[in-house]
């Protein structure tokens, strides 16, 4: 037999962990985070960005739904909006461009005690990321995924993007994009998302409305907020802010949410567009069906420890 | 067959001889589907189970369905290190069988053929090799009827090997038994009839059956598998509950045995969209807490090299399996190739520390994933396994692992913490370790994981100082585990004319070689390299005592004449003595090969 150089072993933690016994700390004991209990590194962004209201409303969730921080996971990848795990104070990983669903995925179905919040760009989301995002809705993995859509490419500093509209003059197209943009509530629906919302930072109550829908629906939610990059797209979303004379209508009260062709025809027109949730169905997650199988195997091998269970197999191979 | 001892006396009546012999190799030449590859893992399990070594060599076309296909058994009653040079018996269905693999039968090696589809035979072979011909299709037709025709004639042909080698009939019979279980029970019915028609032949006109000698193994309680699924079973023993894949040929295999395993031991095995989307799966489910495993062939490890990275910088721990096969790019992906060392040690962007271990058997498959793992976990970094297509797809009998006491949990800890830094630059042993997300720490300041430069809690930084000091934190918990690494040992004398440095599937045959050598009187020995990178400390010391250091490689000698592992030795050792013994043929090494090419080189 082949010895084992690392056998296994227990591993603590690390040096530099302070080994002062921690209370335990009951659920019921618990007070709700505040807002300055969860914020941690000042946010980045531009002064009078978008995604700053996207964060406020984001702690605001925390605090109105009494998480704890550990119990709270922000993931992301790249680009401006994706900053976002830095500014708030809980687990959370800074992943690699246009990935950040994977990675959540991975975290979602290894861990079905946390919810996954994943928050990114449209580049992040609908361009490098394109693949996951089609699939992470297809497989209809439980976590929430809220796109901070600004039309534009901001940490490169102003090129286009999937969703930049038709015309938009940015330094990859100087004379106009001319590449027509994805929808990205229409992108959700033909994925197979079972839960499609649509907000704007400029409708903080609307924002939090969506999030906390998002976070109870039992499925991938999709959150698509519109939030405008001051610095090189500014007003890109005036027509969605009645302050700037522009308009906010809501999803009309009659619209079936469970009618996938209504809900396609929701998305037909983005600007203003309507705002709320577009289409919710349930549908079995992947979490559940993979919790399934697990169940349905463990049930021949109930009380046997992980070992025996390898030993069934290896005495076949005898 | 060589070695055949103790000839029994000639029986009267025109029946063979038998010959006593203490191993063989056998060459089963036809098409993929006719089931070659299960005759030859039906002889792989006997061989298992009569306490015998073992040793399974396979080629399999890269076409959707059919096309020539092999596969060579090499049984020993003792030490069995390589599939063996050349075949004693070669069993052909086809013409085309028979024009192709005729060269790989030894000078006298016997020819059995199915005269229903070989139908010209050269006259000048039949001096050269001792032909069998026999209608095998037709009598599989004889023997069970027309309809299983096809599907039985892979069962007769064991019969008719049976026949030859005597092998033990009871323990075929609830081979196949255990092999049809579950089926209808006339599928077991047919193929027993099958090789009961097989076994029945008289070989009249062989000149000589034979018998093994014992096994040597004796109470070894033998197990046998492909390396492969060692190598899947190992990452289950190791503790491993989830992984994230993308199917590609050689890694398949290992993917679809953890997808049908792991929901037993409560994990899952996530087929994703691509190749980039499984290794960041499998990244999130190991921050999650638990070790998780990804993997692929070269292709789909270029894909994954952006990821790679991110692990390395975020120092989270991550098995990544890569099974080696022919390239660069689609390549040939049936083949054996070790030409991905340098993609697995230094492939990306940035300086980017990561361990390579790489298995040499399909043993050593099942202990190394477990030694992965848990390297991973104590340095809190990604580890390739790099394996190849030549274990892959061999079948090895290997003693029993001792389950109860290798199998081991490593589900995560989620007790509180006072405080916590992950990357903490005073920590004495320099080795991050990650909270799981779920864990609470009283002080309120939370770790986050990034692919930027960071702080000790993970927060990005653009400070030059800290660049500095956590480039030098990756680079030192590994060169650490480097001085840990035991330094290998040689193989033959520590000193002499050749030392003949292997690594992966190589090392067999690379050590039956010395055996050769040496028996004729040459001073040659062996290092095998298991820890590729980082390399084990002290073998700058085992090359002194050697005039000629040759690193036997299934890779390109490149521009300079070594091939990816020489390249390391070179620019670690600058000794210009260390050169390459390099091919790519896409085959694993024939001893002759290398000994040839080592006397070319040492002249």
């Amino acid at each position: 037999m082949t010895a084992l150089s690392f056998a296994s072993e227990t591993l603590t933690r690390t040096g530099n962990l302070n080994l002062a016994s921690v209370p335990p700390l009951p659920e019921g004991e618990r007070k709700g985070l505040t807002k300055k209990e969860v914020a941690a590194d000042h946010p980045t962004w531009c002064p009078g960005c978008g995604d700053f209201s996207v964060l406020a409303l984001y702690f605001k969730l925390i605090e109105k739904r009494k998480m704890h921080h550990e119990k709270i996971t922000t993931v992301a990848g790249i680009g401006c909006s994706s900053r976002f795990p830095y500014f708030v104070q809980a687990h959370g990983a800074h992943f690699i461009h246009g990935r950040a669903l994977p990675f959540a995925t991975g975290v979602a179905l290894s861990r079905p005690d946390l919810h996954v919040f994943v928050f990114g760009g449209d580049g992040d989301a609908f361009s490098i990321g394109g693949n996951h995002f089609t699939h992470t809705a297809r497989k209809n993995v439980k976590l929430t995924y809220c796109v901070m859509d600004n039309n534009v490419y901001g940490l490169t500093k102003n090129q286009t993007s999937p969703t930049s509209p038709l015309g938009y003059k940015s330094k990859t197209d100087a004379w106009g994009s001319g590449d027509r943009p994805i929808n990205p509530m229409k992108q959700a629906i033909a994925a197979g998302a079972t839960f499609v919302a649509r907000t704007t930072h400029t409708n903080p109550n609307h924002v939090l409305q969506m999030m906390e829908a998002a976070m109870d629906h039992d499925g991938f939610s999709f959150i698509e907020c519109l939030s405008e990059c001051v610095e090189f797209y500014p007003g890109a979303f005036d027509g969605a802010n009645p302050r700037k004379g522009g308009q906010f209508p809501l999803v009309p009260e009659d619209h079936d949410v469970t009618d996938e062709y209504a809900a396609y025809k929701l998305s037909e027109d983005l600007m203003p567009g309507k705002f709320g949730i577009f289409y919710k169905v349930n549908r079995p997650t992947k979490n559940a069906n993979e919790a399934k199988i697990i169940s349905t195997n463990r049930e021949k091998f109930v009380a046997l420890p992980d070992w025996q269970i390898l030993q069934k197999n290896f005495d076949r191979m005898k | 067959m060589s070695d055949a001892t103790t000839a029994a006396p000639a029986q009267a009546g025109g029946i063979p001889q038998i010959s006593h012999i203490s191993e063989a190799v056998i060459r089963i030449a036809g098409n993929s589907q006719d089931g070659i590859q299960a005759i030859g893992g039906f002889l792989a399990r006997l061989a298992g189970r009569s306490e015998q070594e073992v040793m399974t060599f396979m080629t399999i076309p890269s076409t959707i369905s059919g096309g020539p296909s092999i596969f060579q058994v090499r049984i020993g009653s003792g030490e069995v290190l390589s599939a063996g040079d050349e075949a004693d018996v070669l069993l052909c269905f086809y013409q085309h069988s028979y024009e192709g693999h005729l060269g790989s039968l030894k000078k006298g090696g016997i020819v059995l053929y199915d005269s229903d589809h070989v139908k010209e035979i050269p006259p000048e072979n039949l001096s050269k090799y001792r032909h069998i011909g026999l209608p095998i299709s037709s009598l599989v037709v004889e023997a069970i009827g027309g309809t299983g025709r096809d599907k039985g004639k892979n069962v007769y042909a064991l019969g008719l090997i049976a026949k030859m080698f005597n092998l033990d009939v009871p323990k075929l019979h609830r081979l196949l038994q255990e092999r049809f279980a579950g089926k209808d029970p006339k599928v077991a019915e047919t193929a027993i009839a099958a090789f009961n028609g097989g076994y029945s032949h008289t070989l009249a006109t062989a000149a000589e059956l034979f018998k093994f000698k014992p096994g040597e193994n004796v109470g070894h309680n033998q197990i046998v598998m492909g390396g492969n699924e060692a190598l899947a079973y190992g990452l289950i023993a190791a503790g491993v509950r989830f992984g994230a894949g993308y199917p590609i040929t050689p890694w398949s295999d290992i993917m679809e045995l953890l997808r049908k395993e792991l929901p037993k031991y409560g994990g899952s095995f996530i087929q994703c969209e691509d190749e980039i989307a499984s290794i960041s799966m499998a990244i999130g489910a190991s921050w999650g807490g638990r070790v998780a495993v990804t993997g692929s062939s070269g292709p789909g490890i270029s894909l994954k090299t952006e990821a790679l990275g991110w692990a390395v910088m975020a120092e989270i721990p991550l098995i990544i399996v890569d099974v080696q096969r022919g390239g660069p790019s689609t390549g040939m992906p049936t083949n054996v190739e070790q030409s991905d060392l340098n993609i697995a040690c230094f492939g990306g962007h940035g300086d980017s520390p990561r361990v390579v271990i790489a298995p040499s058997s399909v043993e050593d498959c099942f202990y190394t994933a477990i030694e992965a793992v848990n390297i991973a976990r104590k340095y809190s970094t990604p580890v390739i396994i790099l394996t190849d297509q030549g274990i892959a797809s061999r079948i090895e009998a290997f003693a029993m692992p001792k389950l109860e006491k290798i199998c081991q949990d490593i589900s995560p800890d989620f007790t509180p913490v006072a405080d916590h830094k992950p990357y903490d630059l005073a920590a004495a042993d320099g080795i991050t370790r990650h909270l799981a997300p779920g864990t609470r720490v009283a002080s309120g300041k939370y770790p986050i994981v990034t692919g930027l430069e960071h702080d000790e809690l993970g927060h990005p930084t653009g400070s030059p100082k800290l660049h500095v000091q956590m480039t030098a934190k990756r680079r030192n918990k590994l060169k650490k585990l480097g001085a840990d690494l035991p330094t290998p040992t040689v193989f033959g004398p520590p000193e002499g004319q050749v030392l003949l440095v292997s690594w992966g599937s190589s090392k067999g045959p690379v050590e039956e070689a010395v055996k050769q050598a040496r028996a004729n009187g040459d001073a040659v020995s062996a290092l095998h390299i298991k820890y590729l990178n980082p390399l084990p400390n002290g073998l700058e010391k085992i090359f002194e005592a050697f005039s000629h250091v040759l690193v036997v490689e299934l890779n390109d000698e490149g521009f300079y004449g070594y091939g990816q592992l020489g390249a390391v030795l070179r620019a670690r050792y600058c000794d210009p003595k260390i050169r390459g013994l390099n091919k790519v043929d896409g085959l694993t090494w024939k001893i002759r090969e290398i000994l040839d090419r080592v006397k070319a080189m040492t002249k």
